[in-house]
């Protein structure tokens, strides 16, 4: 198509919505599911639920599906069943209903745990422990009359205020819930946005911008010195594809979108934004943006930075947006700089455009086993210069390849088990590797078949040259589950005594393995000295490779059992941790952000002048602090 | 003050120490030759990856760190960098260890005959040994013993195997490497060799430090070095160097290890084999050159009684620990971990340098602490202060006094129980008779003299030979009583009772003295504490509001205390006065100690001066250095040689305010 004359664009669009369409009808009669809306929200009173708006795949109440003390669906979940073998219930993962008969023994042998000795969560949300809204009444009318749904049910504003950093679930699971906000309004287009916004400066309310609600920064918890009335703004039903430009490959997306809708409704149009963070179930596009997130996938992507094209953001000063789609501009500073990272401190993104591409033909996951961790990290360093990285490489430590073979489903004949023997003992026994050295790195490819295949040849060429032996698309594809089951697993370890999180950096390369190192070490000796009973886990993993370093992941658990506040000393220990990180040279935050949890160490990091330019921004967007999450600044 | 936190001022009675083991014991009931051959397995580093001493050879040279320096040295001389890389390797090769275990095991056998010879016993804490042990498996060891006597690092190693212990990596001058085949076989055993000084040779540098940093950074095996840097010739602790040091925390500064464990050991010796060596020495008599002919000369004094040694393994220290809060890591988050340009002239922080300076004073501190003092250390003390001889009975008396009052100040002694005094010290007596006799009820000191008539100097120089040998000895009890000394002192030197004109007198003396001693620098004000406590605590003096007095009972001990600095105080004034009095426009660095020593010899001969320390060359260093330290001498290096340019009214000052005529400055005040 070379001409793009107004008449084609026109038919195109036609066309693509009739795919749409037919899409909706394919899956009529099965659960409503979110779709492409080429259609703005209407203008005028009463604008909210547009008839052809499906509900997303998290539910405005979110109690319907989810947990209200742990991770993700209420349906899965890890237990141990009476013959003590692990299992995941449910039907949404690979993992479903599986067995899984060495995570006992890792479990019990990592943590010194025992099945017997069980921590219960109390059942359910106890709503009398619950302050009361505090409601600001004035707002409320005036909301009122706009036709914005919102809601003070306790369940609603207690689902809405925490994340997921391990303080905040270990209280709800204790039964304890701290400050929450006052309401909840669920905004159903940019100008819901911007009418609420308006009406929270004028009537002094504190708004908190609420996404997926997947934030480990301690960003969503409400500032217990904060007096006026929180509103909760839940962007969860602006989650629609606004249009999809295949000149362009461009899709203007409402920003409460979250990532699995995200990607399925471009899949329908052949596309993808290939954006995939860890959390991407449940975190929003604006969630992605507010906190500069990063994906798995980026080497063949780019992080949330490199795909965003256009942002709109209401502030309490007006809404901010460039005038043009330019691939790349000489205009000053990038404001798209302010506002990525900013933490829902400066107001609330409602749209974005981001660029897409199309869905790869292949997809192949592979995995390397190197002899131990140093090896691993040569290569991905010599990968990383070469550029030549896949679309995903991971190094993961010899603590986190044997957490990785503890969930290895149940293997159905003699003869796989027989092999995986074999395999082992060729390994060990014929390579000479030290299995409590021996490190692995998955990889996963896309693109072209043939590309894929080349590409697969070079890396593996490169792996063989630091020792590395293919170890299977198995064992690559185990790693990535690895992550997106880790949280239920802690779920599953807060049960019975344990508790633990995960946090990140990044770090040039010549850093990394001596920070890989130190950090692991400093984890176990702040444990010891902290009075933990039993050796900590602590395992890391490259999970990114730059041109001029990586991001390490570092995973961190403990047996609490003696422990009086075990909560403090996780707190004691991951902040001891993050000390040691900054002073091996690695940066506060790759792409968890800072929320409050790390905020004490803003000014060092960005110098006490940076600091003050944030604060200047801040001050002009918002003097009143209606964005008062305190996150960041 | 930020060395606050490396002292702890604590009671020094409540230390606790550990017991000791005599390790010879075994050596004298069974085989050596079986204990040469026995089985070795110790238990290793256990971030080690194995490796031999030539793999380590070819890390050091290919080191980034190393292969930048060459680029650099290339590109400033216009070599090709394969010259400039056989150089590196020639140095390498020159300097580099070849431990082995053949040689070690030769040594176990021939060590032990030795030992056994010269030593009643070599005794050992045990309990330090299995805290080394813990320790070795954690993180890198560094080893940082005394230095007295050539012994110590034999001694070092010979324990190690003996405890089954990583065998260390030690730094050795290479002055060594003149004695043929004996150079070597230290090389065998696990020496390495620096050049004394390599001031400006970037390349040495390099090759040295990268060479040092490897072993420690893979775990290779625990270094051992000697802070002090030379042998003490007068058995006192010497000033610390920092250079290897600060080689061995700078892995854990920049994060390529999680910790680094300093280990100080004190070796102390009954009798140094050196003994009257070093006092040749320090009145100006070279010392022997290393050559293997020399030692098989030296080997009448296996011969001799040597008495017993005692060596104590501190607890480790741990870098990290040290460090919190006090050194920033991420100072090195913004240039590349090696090359940058010019890192090897990049210098340590202020921050940095301050802190190596502490942790290194911190560190000799613990080598003084845990040095046992034997009794004949006291009973030398007293002869001292009476050279003229004294009756035995008073010696007896005075020595169980001075027992007590050592105990109280914390000294590590090594009294035999349930005997009594006399006998304790008529065995040391014995021990000892080389340096004192015993004539009818009189005890003095030994002078060696020739057989036929001597010349007055010849007299002097006898006279003072014993005096510097006896000196050697009281100077092993001398970090007991410092503080305390110095402050009696500045009770007598200043003409008032205010506490605030003592600290100032005092502040003044810890300054002058502070090359003489182990002054921590900045813990004036904490030494003051000390010296208060312990000096009340005795019942010396008494604190009243803002006055110290001397208390009526406290007389015996001031001037006890006034005696032991004496020597120094009056070396000090004899300096100053040459300095005042002969000094010339066009002093050298060469001239000055000879000059010194003839007019103290003078002075001495006219009979004005009756002490013999001044006559020490490493008194009149200090002083020298002391002095430059306070402006009075500035050091003026001119083409060939260094001039020292005298202010001679400030030295006419200092000389003055050390005897006490005029009153120190009072600036310091605003610390108190």
């Amino acid at each position: 198509m070379a001409s793009i004359g107004d008449g084609s664009e026109r038919q195109r669009i036609a066309q693509q919505r009739l795919r749409v369409l037919a899409g909706h009808l394919r899956r009529l009669g099965a659960e409503e599911r979110p779709g492409v809306a080429a259609q703005e929200c209407r203008a005028g009173a009463g604008t909210t639920e547009p008839d052809d708006k499906p509900p997303c795949s998290v539910p405005k109440r979110r109690q319907d599906i989810m947990k209200w003390n742990g991770w993700g669906y209420a349906d899965s979940k890890f237990f141990f069943n009476k013959k003590g073998q692990g299992e995941f219930t449910g039907k949404r993962y690979r993992l479903s209903g599986l067995i899984l008969p060495s995570l006992k023994d890792w479990f019990e042998g990592t943590f010194g745990a025992n099945l017997q000795h069980k921590s219960p969560a109390v059942p359910s949300l106890n709503t009398s422990a619950v302050a009361p809204p505090s409601l600001n009444e004035a707002f409320v009318e005036e909301l009122k009359s706009t036709g914005i749904p919102f809601s003070h049910d306790t369940e609603d504003r207690v689902f809405r205020a925490h994340g997921h950093c391990l303080h905040e679930i270990f209280s709800l699971r204790d039964g304890r819930v701290g400050r929450c906000p006052d309401m909840v309004v669920w905004p159903n287009c940019h100008n819901d946005v911007v009418k609420i916004v308006e009406l929270a400066c004028k009537h002094s309310v504190c708004l908190i911008p609420y996404g997926g609600g997947t934030s480990v920064s301690s960003a969503l918890e409400c500032p217990p010195e904060e007096t006026r009335s929180i509103v909760s703004l839940d962007t969860s039903q602006m989650n629609r594809i606004l249009w999809i430009d295949e000149k362009n490959l461009t899709a203007h997306v409402e920003a409460g979108i979250i990532g699995q809708d995200l990607e399925r409704l471009l899949n329908e149009s052949g596309y993808c934004t290939g954006h995939e963070p860890d959390s991407m179930e449940f975190s929003s596009l604006g969630g992605w943006v507010a906190t500069r997130a990063s994906g798995m996938k980026k080497n063949i992507y780019g992080n949330i930075e490199d795909l965003v094209v256009h942002i709109k953001m209401v502030t309490p000063r007006g809404v901010i947006e460039k005038s043009c789609q330019g691939p790349r501009m000489s205009t000053g500073p990038d404001i798209h700089h302010f506002i990525l990272g900013s933490e829902g401190t400066l107001g609330v993104v409602t749209e974005v455009t981001l660029k897409i591409r199309p869905i790869p033909e292949y997809q192949k996951y592979g995995s390397v086993v190197f002899p131990n961790f140093q090896q691993g990290v040569a290569c991905l360093r010599e990968v990383a210069k070469q550029r030549c990285a896949p679309a995903s490489i991971r190094l993961m430590d010899n603590e986190q390849f044997q957490f990785g073979h503890a969930l290895k489903p149940q293997v159905s004949s003699i003869f796989t088990s027989f092999l995986d023997g074999l395999k082992k003992f060729y390994i060990t026994k014929f390579k000479g590797f030290d299995p409590h050295h021996l490190c692995v790195a998955t990889l996963l490819f896309e693109g072209d078949r043939e590309k894929v295949l080349q590409h697969e040849k070079l890396v593996y060429d490169i792996a063989a040259k630091f020792g590395g032996l293919a170890a299977g698309e198995d064992n690559g594809q185990r790693g990535y589950m690895l992550t997106f089951v880790i949280a239920y697993l802690r779920d599953l370890g807060m049960e019975y005594y344990v508790i633990g999180e995960s946090f990140e950096t990044s770090v040039p390369w010549d850093r990394v393995l001596d920070l890989c190192r130190n950090v692991k070490e400093r984890i176990v000796r702040e444990c010891k000295e902290k009075g933990v009973q039993f050796p900590p886990l602590s395992t890391c993993r490259v999970t990114q490779t730059y041109d001029a370093g990586a991001c390490v992941y570092f995973y961190f658990a403990f047996n609490y059992r003696g422990l009086s506040d075990p909560v403090h000393v996780y707190e004691q220990v991951e902040h001891a941790a993050r000390e040691e990180i900054l002073a091996n040279g690695g940066s506060l935050s790759h792409h968890h952000g800072v929320g409050k949890l790390r905020k004490e160490w803003m000014q060092e990091t960005i110098s006490s002048v940076g600091l003050g330019m944030l604060k200047s921004v801040k001050d002009y967007l918002d003097p009143n602090n209606i964005f008062g999450n305190r996150n960041l600044l | 003050m930020a060395s606050k936190a490396l002292y702890s001022h604590r009671d020094p009675v409540l230390k606790k120490r550990d017991d000791f083991e005599d390790i010879l014991e075994e050596r004298r009931n069974s085989s050596d030759l079986r204990y040469a051959f026995k089985c070795y397995t110790p238990v290793l580093y256990r971030g080690l990856t194995p490796c031999k001493a030539a793999t380590l050879k070819s890390m050091v040279l290919q080191s980034e760190q190393l292969l930048h320096v060459i680029n650099q040295v290339s590109a400033e001389s216009g070599e090709s960098t394969d010259v400039v890389k056989d150089e590196a390797a020639a140095i390498l090769e020159e300097m580099a260890h070849r431990l082995q275990l053949r040689t070690i095991r030769f040594f176990a056998y021939t060590l032990s005959k030795a030992f056994k010879a010269l030593y009643r016993s070599v005794c050992v804490n045990e309990e330090g040994i299995q805290r080394l042990q813990q320790a070795m498996q954690e993180h890198p060891v560094v080893l940082l013993p005394s230095h007295r006597s050539y012994m110590d690092f034999l001694m070092m190693s010979y324990i190690l195997y003996t405890y089954d212990l990583s065998l260390p990596v030690i730094a050795a001058g290479m002055d060594f490497l003149g004695m043929k085949f004996v150079g070597e076989m230290l090389r065998m055993s696990g020496a390495f060799f620096i050049r004394r000084s390599f001031g400006g040779d970037q390349l040495y540098w390099a090759v040295f430090s990268e060479y040092v940093k490897t072993m420690l950074r893979k775990g290779y095996a625990p270094i051992e070095f000697f802070l002090e840097g030379t042998r003490s010739r007068t058995c006192k602790s010497l000033t610390p160097k920092l250079g290897l040091l600060n080689i061995v925390m700078e892995p854990f500064f920049k994060g390529e290890v999680f910790d680094v464990n300093l280990v100080p050991v004190s070796m102390s010796y009954e009798r140094v084999l050196e003994e009257s060596l070093y006092a040749r020495e320090l009145l100006g008599v070279p010392k022997p050159k290393e050559s293997t002919s020399g030692l098989l000369k030296a080997r009448k004094i296996l011969s001799e009684d040597y008495g017993s040694m005692h060596v104590y393994f501190s607890p480790p220290v741990s870098v990290r620990s040290l460090a919190q809060g006090r050194i920033n890591r991420s100072q090195f988050n913004l240039t590349p971990r090696c090359g940058g340009s010019g890192h090897v002239a990049q210098k340590p922080s202020e921050e940095t340098q301050a802190f190596v300076n502490d942790v290194a004073y911190r560190i000799v501190r613990l080598q003084q602490e845990n040095m046992v003092v034997k009794p004949w250390v006291l009973v030398a003390t007293l002869l001292l202060q009476s050279v003229e001889g004294m009756e035995l009975t008073e010696l007896m008396e005075q020595t169980s006094w001075l027992r007590d009052l050592a105990r109280m100040f914390g000294a590590f002694l090594d009294w035999p129980d349930h005997t009594p005094c006399s006998m304790v010290v008529s065995s040391s007596i014995s021990l000892h008779r080389n340096l004192a006799c015993v004539s009818g009820s009189r005890i003095s000191l030994v002078v060696e003299g020739p057989q036929g008539p001597e010349t007055p100097e010849e007299a002097l120089f006898n006279r003072a030979v014993s005096v510097l040998s006896c000196a050697s000895y009281r100077n092993q009890v001398l970090h007991v009583f410092l503080r305390p000394a110095l402050l009696a002192m500045a009770l007598s030197n200043a003409n008032s009772s205010r506490k605030e004109d003592i600290y100032s007198c005092f502040d003044f003396l810890r300054n002058v003295f502070s090359d003489e001693f182990i002054l921590s620098p900045g813990a004036s004000v904490q030494d003051f504490d000390e010296a208060c406590h312990l000096l009340v605590k005795c019942g010396a003096v008494e604190l009243l509001h803002q006055d110290v007095v001397m208390a009526e009972s406290g007389r015996t001990v001031l001037s006890f205390l006034t005696l032991l600095l004496e020597p120094f105080l009056q070396g000090y004034q004899v300096v100053c006065r040459y300095l005042r009095e002969e000094a010339t426009e066009n002093l050298t660095e060469k001239q000055f100690i000879p000059a010194v020593r003839s007019f103290a010899v003078k002075l001495h001969l006219s009979g004005s001066l009756k002490c013999y320390e001044v006559l020490s060359s490493d008194l009149q260093k200090n002083a020298l250095n002391a002095l430059i330290r306070l402006n009075v001498v500035r050091r003026v290096r001119t083409n060939e040689q260094v001039l020292f340019k005298v202010n001679k009214a400030a030295v006419n000052s200092v000389e003055d305010t050390l005897g006490g005529r005029i009153p120190t400055q009072k600036s310091i005040l605003a610390r108190l």
